[in-house]
């Protein structure tokens, strides 16, 4: 007889489950090691043993790849891996902290209109739907302008585009959460609406949102280097992907790795993004349990 | 004799009561529950019985002020616990009254319990929200909470999550939880609806334990007449939003004076007379829109006539036992073969 007290499917924590299926899951590893990869070498930038990236080099301008310059040089000379991973910085901090303003705007708005209705949540949801109607990287690209072009107000930017998704997915989840009946069996209890919205509602409606805001950390290191190749996000002579592209496009025939190195690293970050937030929804998803 | 019922004849015992509660839903023309009055004395067991959609559990949800506040309107209802008056027309019920004076369990324990946290967390919660305290006292009572309704190992499951526990064993956990407080009086809403029979009765027992141990008073909602029989000292007959007959569990098993009761009773087997035919009530309780005028109960009664188009109200046919129909008692009105 099999003693069900000691069964490790039974008596695993949902964490451990959760983890368990993430890691079975190869596309969602691959992208773990991607986005990993990244966060690894734009952390790392300063200790890596590269060129200095703003160091011009008259001598070898637009060089092709060679072993003095793994990834060659751009039209000033500088070199482009030391660039691209530097750039990564840029990438990843405006991914990670716009996502974060969308997240520590949107989850509390969506809480509050989901859980009270009513007037709030009208005043909240319209507010939501005249946002999104204006498409995502239009109202980004208005709002950097509007701003000034800088990183920073390129995430803040990104960050407003990206909150009504937030407000707009939290509040559907806190709608069907609130008619649990633990819920109600916490206001059987007499906990304040403040303690049940805390605990009984957001860590019943964080999973969705996890996985939301790693597709949106994608989303956003594109806009980003939209804003950058635009002029509105990183300021030159910083190093940005977007910027990169941006003087690589006028030597394209003649130094095509110029393009070629930022291009393939916002291909594979997003990817990684993509393919984690794919990964993480599988392993969070409550009905494969 | 028929006499009028007297609500304001108030026992020293009466632990709770609730006198002339009338709701509605916004958008409802008809009162969903329409002036029900019920009085719960110290150790008692009241069971509250009824179809689906007759008022029962609208009733303890006004009761826990658990009903959304901005689409119900309870036009009337005074509130007692122990004497102390709380008129439940436009007011919150105090939260301070909920988990600690009332407590409630509900019908499934499945989905009952907070899946993110563990189930000594949860109870521990409670145990800080009404009592304050350190973490460590309430760990305490949250210890002796689950050896108290009987779960074995308490220690174990402290630390473990819902979903590792069994629908009985989650039961008793919201049990614990909900008397964690000593509270005066529990509200159980169908709690052993979702469990097995031998579970059924675990729970009930498990109820009457603790009630005799602490003279709670208890306010049982269930459509289970076994239940009932089981555990009720009295009971409280609902039909669409009113109650039909009150009395003590034995006068109204041996005498059940309203049609609907009488039907209620009629549908249930019984082991003492195998092989009798089971009746039903015919049709299904009326929506609340197309409740009829009088008396809720006559599209499908048996004996409605045209008086029953007044609605009668709730009279005394013993001194406990109240019923509302014109043609109580049955056997002095109607000479038919029941």
């Amino acid at each position: 007889m099999i003693d069900l007290t000691t069964d490790p499917v039974l008596t695993a924590k949902p964490e451990s489950r959760v983890w368990k299926k993430f890691r079975s899951h190869r596309s969602a590893l691959l992208g773990g090691i991607l986005v990993a990869f990244f966060v690894l070498i734009a952390i790392a930038a300063p200790v890596l043993p590269i060129p200095d990236p703003f160091a011009t080099d008259w001598g070898a301008v637009r060089q092709a790849p060679s072993w003095a310059h793994w990834m060659g040089t751009d039209e000033i000379g500088r070199d482009v891996m030391s660039r691209m991973i530097w750039g990564a910085q840029a990438s990843l901090l405006a991914g990670v902290v716009s996502v974060g303003i969308a997240v520590a705007f949107g989850v509390p708005l969506g809480l509050v209109a989901g859980y009270f209705g009513g007037w709030t949540d009208a005043v909240i949801s319209r507010c939501t739907e005249a946002l999104l109607a204006a498409p995502f990287l239009i109202l980004a690209i208005a709002l950097a302008a509007f701003l000034g072009p800088s990183l920073t107000n390129a995430m803040i930017a990104i960050g407003i585009s990206a909150t009504p998704i937030f407000i707009r997915l939290t509040r559907g989840q806190v709608i069907s959460v609130k008619s649990e009946d633990y819920v109600d069996s916490a206001r059987a209890i007499g906990l304040p609406t403040r303690q049940i919205l805390s605990r009984y509602i957001l860590p019943n409606v964080l999973p969705p949102i996890l996985v939301q805001a790693t597709l949106t950390i994608a989303t956003a290191i594109i806009a980003e280097a939209s804003l950058s190749f635009l002029g509105l996000g990183q300021q030159p002579p910083e190093p940005s992907w977007g910027s990169m592209l941006n003087t690589a496009k006028n030597f394209l025939n003649q130094a095509p790795w110029m393009a070629l190195w930022p291009g393939i690293s916002i291909f594979l970050v997003v990817l990684g993004f993509n393919l984690l937030g794919d990964g993480l929804r599988d392993a969070l998803d409550p009905r494969e349990h | 004799m028929i006499t009028k019922a007297h609500s304001s004849e108030y026992p020293a015992d009466t632990l709770l009561s609730v006198e002339n509660l009338t709701l509605r839903f916004r958008g409802q023309s008809n009162d969903v529950v329409d002036d029900v009055s019920l009085r719960v004395r110290r150790g008692e067991v009241l069971c509250v019985v009824g179809e689906s959609g007759c008022g029962k559990s609208v009733t303890a949800m006004a009761l826990m002020g658990l009903l959304p506040v901005g689409s119900t309107r309870i036009s009337s209802g005074l509130l007692k616990i122990e004497g102390e008056s709380l008129c439940l027309v436009d007011t919150v019920v105090p939260a301070t009254l909920r988990g600690n004076r009332i407590a409630m369990i509900f019908q499934e324990p499945m989905t009952s319990l907070n899946p993110s946290f563990t189930i000594g967390n949860q109870i521990a919660e409670a145990v800080l929200q009404h009592r304050g305290g350190s973490k460590a006292a309430a760990r305490e009572r949250s210890l002796e909470m689950l050896a108290r309704v009987g779960i074995a190992s308490p220690e174990k499951r402290l630390s473990e999550y819902p979903h590792q526990l069994s629908g009985g064993m989650r039961q008793r956990v919201m049990i614990a939880m909900a008397l964690a407080n000593d509270p005066q009086i529990l509200i159980a809403d169908e709690p052993t609806t979702a469990l097995d029979v031998t579970i059924q009765a675990q729970i009930l027992n498990l109820i009457r334990d603790l009630r005799d141990e602490t003279g709670m008073g208890t306010i049982m909602i269930t459509h289970d007449l076994g239940v009932v029989a089981e555990i009720a000292d009295t009971v409280a007959v609902m039909y669409g939003g009113q109650v039909v007959e009150q009395g003590p569990a034995a006068d109204i098993f041996a005498d059940p004076q309203h049609p609907y009761t009488i039907g209620l009773m009629s549908s249930m087997p019984r082991l003492d007379r195998p092989g009798e035919r089971l009746s039903i009530v015919p049709g299904t309780v009326p929506t609340v829109a197309a409740m009829p005028k009088g008396c809720r109960f006559r599209t499908r009664c048996a004996f409605a006539n045209e008086i029953c188009g007044t609605r009668p109200s709730l009279c005394d046919v013993t001194p406990l036992h109240s019923v509302a129909c014109h043609h109580a008692p049955l056997e002095a009105h109607i000479e038919v073969a029941v």
